[in-house]
């Protein structure tokens, strides 16, 4: 299993990284991807998670070769 | 139906008379245009702002703001839309976002477009930074319409 994972905005600065690529039998969903992902932080409650640029919940099954982002509420407009 | 994402400051009147005159094939069509204009403000929560930086995530954010047009389009029938959005560094009176849309009525020009913002707002993946005389600070969530 091959995942890209991407980090955006206050929760990029938190976590210290924008970007990072993971390879792993062990992740089955989003909260396994961020466990992999981000070792010292739980994830905000309030996290946003997109899978291959479309929202999801947190307990959502990934695929091989999925792109997971996390990211804060949006504040654009 | 057209989104785009700008890196450098824009003229939204400006814009809305370029598209009228070049891409909006509606002449004699339509009878109303709604549009609304968010720009920057020079304070926020009771401080001085004095510029702020706008993120996206790219490719997410085209294709929902591409999305919520089409469904916008389709459920009021309208004519056309425009949404035109910054990123990058913006000063207090710069355009951040332009949303336009023309239909036959006022009823579906108005209401389609408080709703194309309202969804823009609530889900489309921009994030802003402000920077005051006491250093930077995200915004951790939009004021609700």
């Amino acid at each position: 299993m091959s995942i890209e994972v991407k980090f955006f905005a206050s929760l990029r600065e938190h976590v210290g990284m924008a970007q990072c690529s993971l390879s792993s039998a062990e992740i089955k969903n989003v909260s396994d991807v961020w466990q992999a992902a981000v070792t010292d932080f739980v994830m905000p409650e309030n996290t946003l998670v997109a899978i291959n640029m479309e929202y999801v919940a947190n307990t959502q099954p990934v695929e091989d070769g999925d792109e997971v982002a996390f990211f804060p509420p949006v504040t654009g407009g | 139906m057209t989104v785009e994402i700008r890196k450098t400051s824009f003229d939204a009147f400006d814009e809305l008379r370029c598209y009228q005159q070049d891409t909006l094939k509606a002449a004699g069509k339509y009878g109303a245009t709604s549009i609304f204009i968010g720009s920057m403000r020079d304070f926020n929560e009771g401080d001085n702002v004095q510029s702020m930086t706008l993120e996206y995530y790219p490719g997410m954010t085209e294709q929902y703001l591409e999305k919520i047009s089409a469904d916008a389009v389709k459920r009021w029938g309208l004519l056309d839309s425009l949404i035109i959005h910054r990123v990058g560094t913006v000063k207090p009176d710069d355009a951040i976002v332009l949303v336009a849309v023309w239909s036959a009525h006022r009823a579906a020009a108005f209401e389609a477009s408080r709703h194309l913002m309202e969804e823009l707002k609530s889900r489309a993946p921009f994030w802003k930074k402000e920077t005051g005389s006491d250093g930077d600070r995200w915004i951790e969530k939009n004021s609700p319409g």
